[in-house]
């Protein structure tokens, strides 16, 4: 009974505290804008409420980094809207007082895409998280902010059909949509260019427009500029994506994985190319380097022969998984190919391609204590062999760690730089690698980042990469959709 | 060779936020997503391996309830199992329908079907009830596996190794027994287009309750559903003023200094912790200054 009373007596007094606090926070001035933030915050509140609001240190933090190496820079402020309406209110807030503007899905992304370099207001799209509209017989279905791509497969997973890019974090799909994300089944299924439909965006002075049209989910078209696809990859710099028609696809009948260890890189990657040659469609096709093997055989406990090892998945029918498998392997041996390994069932599937799963935890493992990151850079398949045995070469001759891990059946691969932040030269030497590494590409008509966007780190290499005059298209589309250059500024362009 | 009956509940999706209805009365379920009991695809797809392995013959889905349950059924069919059987239960006898009357329907399509095994789901979501297999069995008298997450067919007996709080423990019982599953006796499978299209040839049989002799009466009532208490937002404080401390009941009035009035305990509070110290911190007392000013704002906008 007593504690009851005291309970009420304290909590009164602390949120009295608490408030007197909070109005302190609110009235902070700030640097350069005086009273704006604050006339701004009770704007803010007035479209989404007290708690879709916040000025907390932590919260600002959280919502000012990514999965990358980037530092952390946080916004001045968290928004959480609830709805599109609420998303063009704040945005036109914003445009107002001309305040930057930076997306939020998940915070997954690996190139600084989310810090607020200028400052402004985080635009947290999490409590938007429907899914809007799903079309079982037309396969595809419209998904908010919030839902990421495991939550879509486990709704939809009554239905026989699944969403299948696969990038390695559980993403939010507009968040995948922003920066053109990719997985390790592309080299079957895509990756999100070639799978959005539409998009419902908000600019930054807060018009709200279908990129092919409200409610268009054709699966094609001739109408019109394809602003869909602008918008695919525009990490945030032209719009805010509040809603995003995907195409599905029907989850395979049957899955084998299979491993195979080659003599060399060459041999692995000839493979790669009479797989597809051979018309297989091979639904994931993986590389990786000795070196990475060896991470991966220490950290789990395998034995792998060191080797540059392909893993394989199939996806299909069980009579058209037979044949496939049996091709694979004929072409396999052919290379040189040997220690061919298949299975069928999910746990023996789950052990084979154990070693592919924890690559990124195994590099890390190399050296406990150490920071990872991971490059990503794509060129023509027929060039691998010479962009990866270069690259070895220059990580010998810098005394860097960098196992590879790559998806091969696109021309994609990552090293997984693992380095100790606290030593300059070493962190230097990386910054200077993974320079040489995409200009090696950019030579090889292929392209400095393959997946990752190119957020805060690789503007300079996007220049390199499409040349001053394409960029000028850019940053005219971008002066045009953009003026006030408010949408996450200081990334991409 | 032998059949096997699995049960399968429909319940609201995992993912779905449940809101209570404001009479109290229950949980919104109109136009909220449902999906099959997460722990009944467990129990599916153990039947359904149990098939592949040719141990058993027939894998039979049954599901308790209204129209809507046979999307449910369908689901099982889609993973496999060959036939279903749906037990018409609508209105007042279906918001009733609790683990006793389903386990009365359960054994007596077990005898009816002479189904060798009965696989449930541990518990549904929704009610976490836990009673289901374990009255089916009763009602049969027929031995039991609950919560198992290994199941073992060798002839006429069945290995289960049971999750029970100390670890595992491993049992030998003999068939026809209930089994109910537990989260790590397998990963079910999902259902493919062309297994859902396979699905919908398969025979779904309706039966009433009362052809199986039944009764539905239910002995519980439900009086009233509430929402767990809202947790409430802990605060910094930066000290407290002594005449806010009021309670001077029993002598207690905590400005006396720390330690004094009796144990506090914090987690009575609903507050975060306050910063560890040498003592429990009493409110009375002036607390150290919580540091909210070194926070860097001098972005440039």
């Amino acid at each position: 009974m007593t504690f009851i009373l005291l309970r009420q007596t304290c909590l009164r007094t602390l949120n009295r505290t608490g408030a007197a606090l909070q109005s302190r926070i609110d009235q902070r001035t700030y640097a350069a804008r005086g009273g704006t933030l604050e006339r701004v915050v009770s704007a803010f509140r007035a479209v989404t409420g007290d708690d879709g609001v916040s000025l907390g240190a932590t919260v600002r933090e959280q919502h000012g980094k990514d999965e990358s190496a980037h530092s952390c820079q946080p916004p001045d402020v968290v928004v959480w809207p609830h709805s599109v309406e609420e998303v063009s209110a704040l945005a036109k807030i914003c445009h107002h007082h001309r305040i930057p503007i930076i997306p939020f899905g998940t915070g997954t992304g690996l190139e600084g895409g989310v810090s607020a370099i200028k400052g402004g207001v985080c635009f947290s799209l999490g409590k938007m998280d429907r899914v809007v509209d799903l079309h079982q017989d037309d396969f595809d279905v419209t998904v908010e902010p919030g839902v990421t791509r495991k939550a879509l497969n486990s709704y939809l997973r009554g239905t026989g059909l699944w969403f299948p890019v696969d990038p390695g974090a559980d993403a939010s799909l507009c968040g995948m949509a922003a920066t053109s994300a990719s997985g390790t089944n592309a080299v079957r299924y895509g990756t999100m260019r070639e799978n959005v439909l539409n998009l419902e965006v908000v600019l930054a002075d807060g018009t709200i427009f279908h990129t092919a049209g409200r409610g268009r989910r054709s699966r094609k078209t001739s109408a019109g500029y394809n602003l869909t696809n602008l918008f695919v990859g525009s990490e945030g710099t032209l719009g805010i994506l509040t809603k995003a028609t995907l195409r599905l696809y029907g989850i395979p009948e049957a899955v084998v994985s299979a491993v195979c260890s080659f003599p060399s890189v060459q041999a692995a990657v000839d493979s790669t190319v009479q797989i597809l040659q051979a018309g297989i469609p091979i639904a994931r096709i993986e590389f990786l380097d000795d070196v990475m093997i060896d991470a991966c055989n220490r950290y789990s406990a395998l034995s792998y022969s060191v080797a540059p090892t392909l893993f394989l998945e199939f996806h299909g029918s069980e009579r058209s998984l037979e044949e496939q498998v049996t091709i694979t392997e004929e072409i396999t041996r052919g290379n040189g190919g040997s220690d061919f390994s298949w299975a069928r069932d999910a746990e023996t599937r789950g052990r084979l391609w154990k070693a592919r799963h924890d690559v990124w935890y195994a590099a890390l493992a190399l050296r406990p204590g150490c920071k990872g990151y991971s490059t990503d850079v794509c060129v023509p398949i027929s060039r691998l062999p010479q962009i990866i045995v270069e690259t070895k070469e220059d990580l010998t001759k810098n005394r860097l760690t960098g196992p590879i891990a790559g998806h091969v059946g696109d021309g994609n691969f990552h090293c997984l730089m693992v380095m100790d932040p606290s030593d300059p030269d070493e962190v230097q030497r990386v910054h200077h690698f993974t320079e040489r590494l995409a200009r090696r590409a950019l030579a090889l008509d292929g392209t400095c980042t393959g997946e990752h966007g190119v957020g805060l780190g690789k503007r300079a290499l996007l220049r390199e990469e499409v040349g001053p005059l394409t960029m000028e298209v850019m940053q005219g589309l971008k002066a045009t959709l953009d003026p006030k250059n408010l949408m996450n500024p200081g990334k991409v362009l | 060779m032998a059949r096997v009956l699995v049960g399968v509940k429909r319940v609201i999706d995992y993912a779905v936020k449940i809101r209570v209805k404001p009479d109290h009365s229950g949980v919104v379920t109109d136009g909220v997503k449902h999906s099959m009991n997460p722990f009944c695809e467990i129990a599916v797809e153990e039947a359904v391996r149990l098939k592949e392995k040719k141990v058993i013959k027939e894998v039979v889905a049954v599901s308790c309830g209204p129209q809507q349950v046979q999307e449910t059924i369908r689901t099982a069919l889609a993973m496999g199992a060959d036939r279903g059987i749906h037990v018409e239960v609508s209105g007042k006898d279906y918001e009733a329908l609790g683990p006793l009357q389903v386990s009365k329907i359960l054994a007596a399509l077990a005898k009816k079907e002479e189904a060798k095994m009965v696989i449930l789901g541990k518990q549904a979501i929704d009610d976490d009830c836990n009673q289901t297999g374990q009255m089916t069995a009763a009602l049969l008298d027929w031995p039991q596996g609950t919560f198992a997450s290994e199941v073992a067919v060798e002839g006429d007996t069945v290995k289960v190794v049971r999750e029970i709080d100390g670890g595992l423990e491993t049992i030998k019982i003999n068939l026809p027994a209930v089994v109910t599953a537990d989260l790590r006796l397998n990963t079910p499978r999902y259902a493919t287009l062309p297994n859902i299209m396979k699905a919908k040839k398969k025979k779904i049989a309706k039966v009433k309750p009362a052809d199986l002799g039944v009764d539905l009466t239910s002995r519980v009532e439900v009086l009233r559903v509430d929402e767990p208490p809202q947790r409430q937002a802990g605060g910094s404080g930066t000290g407290v003023e002594s005449e806010e401390c009021t309670d001077t009941q029993e002598g207690l009035c905590l400005g006396d200094g720390p330690n004094q009035g009796g144990p506090v305990s914090h987690g009575d509070w609903d507050k975060p912790e306050p910063e560890p110290g040498p003592e429990p911190l009493c409110v009375c007392d002036p607390a150290p200054p919580v540091s909210t000013e070194s926070e860097q704002w001098d972005t440039v906008l």
